[in-house]
């Protein structure tokens, strides 16, 4: 059995979900930060 | 903790934490996770497969570490009333959750080659899947919570409940001896030669500053949507 195709969808299924973790973390800390200053400013 | 109380001290510290957490999170994960793939041998039984450990390993650690982190924030909230411990909770919950199914959808690729099965109803492996349910469960609890204008009491309840389960998980390899292996690597030594465990420690120190990033954005967040509730419902007055 080749184990090469096990190893990428290991490491794929690890960076694709740490990925997507980290940029809606990221979205939503960027979005409510900016509807937190432009109230401020009001 | 207790000086972190204040969240405007608590933003001052998290806005650069966060940069630096994700900086060198992404240069020691990716530089581990290529030496892994490329600097190291192959395992004399396991062959290549092995290179999936330097995944699988903190996936593991931050999918547990994540539930301790739960349960000392809901510790923080119910016996010091900590004005930030439901708001870490909250904030660790997905973070948590993610590695959890990192290490279970890792743990099954790597048990393929190596045990001949996707899955096996192994104390290690289901005490995981019940953890991995623990967090949704908490996630949907401590929203529903704060929705209806809870502190988060009940969830931090739910948080120290669910806690009973890390034991589970630690020493489900000795209470059961099935089909996951025993422990490779303990507080005395490793069983694992140097030549391929070297990585591990770059993976295991980068996922967890990119864990603690992702944990300190949704705290930003929370604070921020916070502070437009509050704001407008004192317009709204």
């Amino acid at each position: 059995m080749n184990p090469w195709p096990f190893v990428i969808a290991a490491y794929g299924a690890a960076i694709a979900l740490t990925a997507a973790l980290l940029l809606w973390a990221h979205g939503s800390m960027r979005r409510a930060e900016a509807a937190a200053d432009a109230l401020k400013r009001k | 903790m207790h000086a972190l109380a204040n969240p405007a001290r608590f933003l001052r510290f998290a806005r650069p934490a966060t940069t630096w957490l994700l900086l060198v999170g992404l240069v020691l994960a990716v530089g581990g996770m290529a030496a892994g793939l490329t600097l190291t041998p192959p395992d004399y039984l396991q062959g290549e497969t092995v290179r999936i450990l330097y995944i699988h390993v903190p996936a593991a650690w931050l999918g547990m570490a994540g539930w301790l982190g739960i349960a000392g924030a809901s510790v923080s909230q119910l016996v010091w009333r900590h004005p930030l411990a439901a708001v870490a909770g909250r904030a660790t919950a997905p973070a948590g959750a993610t590695f959890a199914a990192i290490c279970l959808t890792t743990g099954s690729i790597w048990g393929r080659p190596t045990w001949g099965t996707w899955w096996e109803w192994d104390g290690r492996l289901t005490s995981m899947l019940i953890l991995f349910f623990l967090y949704l469960g908490y996630i949907a609890l401590a929203s529903a919570e704060r929705e209806r204008g809870g502190e988060g009491r009940i969830a931090a309840i739910y948080g120290l409940v669910g806690a009973i389960n890390l034991p589970v998980i630690h020493y489900s390899v000795l209470w059961w001896r099935t089909l996951h292996q025993g422990q490779s690597i303990t507080v005395t030594g490793s069983s694992i030669d140097s030549s391929i465990l070297w990585p591990l420690p770059l993976t295991m120190a980068g996922f967890t500053c990119l864990f603690g990033a992702a944990v300190l954005m949704r705290m930003r967040a929370e604070l921020a949507e916070a502070k437009v509730e509050a704001r407008l419902r004192r317009m709204s007055a």
